[in-house]
């Protein structure tokens, strides 16, 4: 099974995601900021990692420098989920070594699909 | 000492004068030739040997009268600040090049008052260097040794090749160009190193007098009073020795403006203004210094000499009496010093206004109206070198045939009494517009002929018939008219005499004829320009009153033959630059002959320019009117350049204005493009949430029922946000606009209050937080009440929101002040983070910040309360210094 780790501090759209990948057999951990993040990630080494950018505390760049920095993290991906939608900040996303840049409002299927391809 | 050496020593000391003065030339630029320092001690070209030697014979004949011929200048500078600015304007303005150019310049370019000033200048000043000579002549024999030495013609006498020596130095550097209104740094340089050097001797000697052949100051004073005639030479002597003083000193004050070489260092070799305000103190402290010693050297002198020798030479002698050669040298030398600098700076002084204001305009113009460039200004140069020569060589003859008689400060003094001749004209002349030529050239010459009747004649008498009594019984035997006793006036002296009763008639004369006899038109027009001088700074080629007709092809061929092709062209592009005058034109304008008039004036002097320009062009009579009028015009001109002035500095800034304006707009555009960033942003996320939530339950048909509630929920919650964030935006868009229009009332601040509480008193109560609204008296204040319950709101529900359940208590009361009231909220939560308190009416200050979001609200509520709470004009602020939660205040005007 594999394991998705959704890092948003929006509980609303955390929930309909959660869904959508349980519903996909993920095995689904949720964080509300980076830290918790951070956390997480070590602990389970997720496949995946979903994560928006404007957070509390610990941002989501700062949280991807992080993973990036974690050896045992290696082989996770990392997608950015987040309403900022200018070239320049999608640039920065992917510079940072983000695996992909998926920006909001997103359509909750094709993110799905578009996870399974990264992993596959 | 033996002779030869020290003719050697003085060929050394010449050559480095020289060298210095070669140096200077060629280093013009230097900061060690132009400096204020050079200006002013070049000023001490006034200090000749007279003070060097003469100061010494007075002050032991007849105690500290010596001084007044030194407090007459220390009087007169800090008049210079105005005064003398003005003379120096005046001259750069007008090319002016010796006091002869700027007096007959000021009465409209008379070329008569130009020649008379000229030879009284002469008159005065050839008899002053010739004393000079003597000096030179009478020191050396001093030094030398006295027997083997007896001066038998003029070629064996040493002086007369230091003076011809002088003039080969004179001649070299002071002719350099034709404009004899330009600079010349070497010799002003050389004259301002022998002003140290003369300086510094001297305060050897009067060192070594005091200290070392006597023991200090103490000593000498003690010595000498025990002599008998000492009370008598060290006091006043009642109310006319008074007189005497007051008279000495305003003779020197006269003198400091006017003795051509104190008019040439001062004024024509000027170059900063600003060297002024160095001169006034500097100057006076160089005086000072000069004159510490002279009275200690002179009763040192009495003590140690009897009365045969001549007391001018104390300085000298006093070292040769004590066999020290060596310091004897050192006083010579810097005797020596004064000499030079002072015949040098005269007979530059001298000879360009021989050249300029008699000999060229009384005989050359012709030759120099044929000649071509080259020749003519050969031609001046010569004229400038034999008049350098001529007035040395007559000098030097004076010297040898008269001098004898008299001691250095007599024939300074006499010298100065002449010179105070040209004072009413130049002085009265300078600040009222009325003097006319004619006064000016009666006044002088009534002046003149009163020196030489109260006292030259005397003294000629004396020597042609070797008896006094011309001096003791007068003319025909009348008491009244005694040359020393003018009229009964017998208690001042010879000089002091002589200045008073030239000065008084010579100013009569010329207030008398200048009240009844108008000047011309030419005069009017020079008199106007000096006197009000300021009026014209930037309009003098404008304020010239010239009519006439003269062609402009003439006039050009006429400074060819001065200046040259090349310097003609490029003066002429200059001029029609300046005014904008097409080249095409064939006819000149006053502007240009007085261009042209300036041009030359600096080689040949202002009277013979007028007059050569005159001879191409057919100039008319003016009248009096027309004088005023092109002067008043002028003056508008002036004016109107004022307003133009101000008109462009008021465009420029505007420009600067509108630039800072758009600088603004631009930073303004900058935040609404953020703004309607952080705005797009914000939509988004309910936005995400709904269509997340929306889609899931389209594909979710498995779903629970309770999941599918939630979700539902999700979607009305966020739907909510989203149109709570949208009015928010729209609201705050129509506060920021002032579309708003607020409907102010009375309203009872307590009662709005309460309605506030209401509105949020069930979360309060879900929350379990304490509300304390201290409320009693009945407070009135005017605004709209549903803005203001909305800013109530507002705070109520952020310090809900960070205050910890159970525990937490809001206080809310209003307080009456002076200029109104003031509301305070404040809660005992977690507070404000200190690096977010300036930001926390910001728009969506905490996404813009910290990449956060908050936790719920749109993060617009404060600036919309801090707009609403604006446009009531009141305050709204956070309390930085509380630190038990947080604490907002706002205030609301009556």
């Amino acid at each position: 099974m594999k394991k998705i780790l959704i890092v948003d501090d929006e509980p609303n759209i955390v929930m309909s995601l959660e869904y959508a990948f349980k519903k996909k057999s993920f095995e689904v951990y949720i964080a509300r900021d980076g830290g918790e993040a951070i956390q997480i990630a070590e602990d389970k080494i997720p496949d995946v990692i979903l994560l928006d950018i404007m957070m509390p505390n610990v941002d989501g760049y700062e949280t991807l420098k992080q993973i990036k920095n974690n050896i045992n993290l290696r082989d996770t991906k990392v997608v950015f989920l987040s309403a900022k939608n200018k070239v320049a900040d999608i640039e920065k996303g992917l510079q940072m070594g983000a695996d992909k840049y998926l920006t909001k409002p997103f359509s909750v299927k094709k993110l799905v699909s578009e996870i399974n391809e990264l992993l596959n | 000492m033996n002779n030869y050496l020290l003719i050697s020593i003085i060929i050394v000391y010449l050559a480095l004068l020289f060298l210095i003065a070669f140096w200077a030339e060629k280093n013009s630029k230097s900061k060690w030739v132009n400096n204020p320092y050079v200006y002013v001690l070049s000023l001490a070209v006034y200090c000749s040997a007279w003070t060097y030697y003469g100061s010494v014979g007075i002050a032991s004949q007849s105690g500290i009268s010596f001084l007044t011929i030194y407090l007459g200048p220390v009087i007169s500078l800090p008049l210079w600040i105005l005064v003398m600015r003005k003379i120096i304007r005046i001259s750069k303005q007008h090319k002016i090049s010796s006091i002869a150019d700027f007096i007959s310049l000021r009465y409209g370019n008379n070329r008569f008052l130009g020649a008379l000033v000229t030879l009284i200048c002469v008159f005065a000043i050839v008899p002053y260097i010739s004393l000079q000579l003597k000096a030179i002549s009478e020191t050396f024999e001093i030094i030398t040794d006295e027997t083997s030495y007896v001066s038998t013609s003029i070629l064996d006498d040493s002086t007369f090749y230091i003076a011809v020596l002088l003039a080969v130095f004179v001649a070299f550097f002071g002719t350099q160009a034709t404009d004899a209104s330009q600079r010349r740094k070497g010799i002003m340089t050389t004259v301002a190193v022998e002003s140290v050097l003369k300086l510094a001797f001297f305060l050897i000697a009067g060192i070594y007098v005091t200290f070392f052949l006597f023991d200090g100051t103490t000593d000498i004073y003690q010595q000498a009073s025990q002599i008998d005639n000492f009370k008598q030479i060290t006091s006043f002597n009642g109310l006319e020795s008074g007189f005497n003083w007051m008279f000495t000193i305003m003779l020197s004050f006269f003198a400091i403006f006017l003795l051509p070489r104190q008019f040439h260092v001062a004024v024509v070799e000027n170059d900063r203004e600003r060297y002024l305000k160095k001169a006034i103190w500097v100057f006076p402290l160089y005086l000072l210094l000069f004159n510490i010693f002279v009275i200690f050297i002179a009763w040192g002198g009495n003590l140690s000499f009897d009365q045969n020798v001549n007391q001018d030479y104390y300085t000298l002698l006093l070292p040769l009496q004590n066999n020290n050669i060596v310091l004897a040298m050192i006083v010579f030398l810097g005797g020596f010093s004064a000499v030079i600098s002072m015949v040098v700076v005269s007979t530059l002084a001298l000879s360009t206004m021989v050249s300029n204001n008699l000999i060229i305009p009384y005989g050359f113009l012709d030759k120099f109206i044929k000649g071509n460039p080259e020749k003519n200004a050969n031609n001046i140069k010569n004229i400038r070198r034999i008049s350098i020569f001529t007035l040395i060589i007559i000098a030097y003859f004076f010297y040898v045939n008269f001098s004898y008689e008299l001691s250095l400060f007599s024939i300074g003094l006499i010298s100065f009494v002449v010179i105070a001749q040209l004072a009413p004209s130049f002085f009265i002349g300078l600040f009222w517009n009325r003097g006319s030529a004619k006064a000016a050239k009666i006044g002088m010459i009534v002046g003149v002929l009163t020196v030489v009747y109260t006292l030259i004649l005397p003294f000629i008498m004396n020597v042609l018939t070797g008896s006094n009594s011309f001096v003791d019984q007068g003319v025909f035997g009348i008491s009244l008219l005694k040359p020393y006793e003018f009229l009964g006036i017998d208690f001042l002296s010879p000089e002091a005499h002589a200045f008073f009763w030239s000065m008084f008639l010579n100013t009569f004369s010329f207030l008398t004829v200048s009240l009844l006899s108008k000047g011309n038109y030419r005069e009017r027009n020079y008199a106007e320009m000096f006197v009000h001088n300021s009026n014209y700074t930037n309009l003098q080629d404008g304020a010239f009153v010239w009519k006439g007709e003269a062609y402009v092809s003439d006039i050009r061929n006429m400074l060819n033959r001065f200046l040259g092709e090349e310097r003609t062209e490029r003066a002429l592009n200059l001029f029609y630059l300046k005014y904008g005058i097409s080249k095409e034109e064939e006819m000149a304008d006053a502007k240009l002959i007085n261009f042209s008039e300036k041009l030359l004036t600096g080689s040949i002097g202002s009277a013979s320019a007028r007059i050569l320009i005159g001879s191409v062009a057919k100039e008319e009579p003016v009248s009096l009117l027309e004088v005023l009028k092109i002067l008043e015009e002028s003056k508008e001109t002036i004016a109107i350049n004022k307003v133009l002035q101000e008109k462009s500095e008021e465009l420029t800034k505007l420009t600067e204005q509108l630039k800072s304006a758009n600088v603004e707009l631009l930073e303004q555009d900058r935040l609404k493009d953020e703004f309607l960033d952080t705005v797009a942003h914000e939509l988004k996320t309910p936005i995400t949430s709904i269509k997340a939530a929306s889609e899931v339950l389209v594909e979710g048909d498995d779903m629970p029922i309770e999941l599918r509630t939630k979700f539902l929920d999700n979607i009305v919650m966020d739907s909510d946000r989203l149109a709570r964030l949208i009015h928010n935006i729209l609201d705050l868009e129509k506060l920021s606009t002032g579309k708003e229009i607020l409907e102010i009332q009375s309203n009872q601040i307590d009662e709005t209050i309460g309605k506030a509480i209401l509105g949020i008193s069930q979360i309060a109560s879900n929350k379990k937080i304490k509300i304390v609204h201290q409320n009693g008296n009945e407070i009135f204040a005017n605004y709209d009440e549903d803005r203001m319950l909305q800013v109530l709101t507002n705070l109520l529900s952020n310090a809900l929101k960070f205050s910890e359940p159970e525990t937490g208590t809001i206080k809310i009361m209003a307080i009456k002040k002076k200029k109104g009231i003031e509301v305070v909220v404040e809660d005992n939560g977690k507070g404000i983070p200190k690096e977010d308190v300036n930001y926390v009416f910001d728009k969506f200050y905490q996404s813009k910040h910290q990449n956060i979001k908050k936790p719920t609200g749109s993060g617009l509520g404060l600036a919309i309360s801090k707009k609403i709470i604006e446009s009531h004009k009141g305050k709204i602020w956070v309390d930085k210094k509380f630190n038990k939660g947080a604490r907002f205040l706002f205030t609301i005007p009556k």
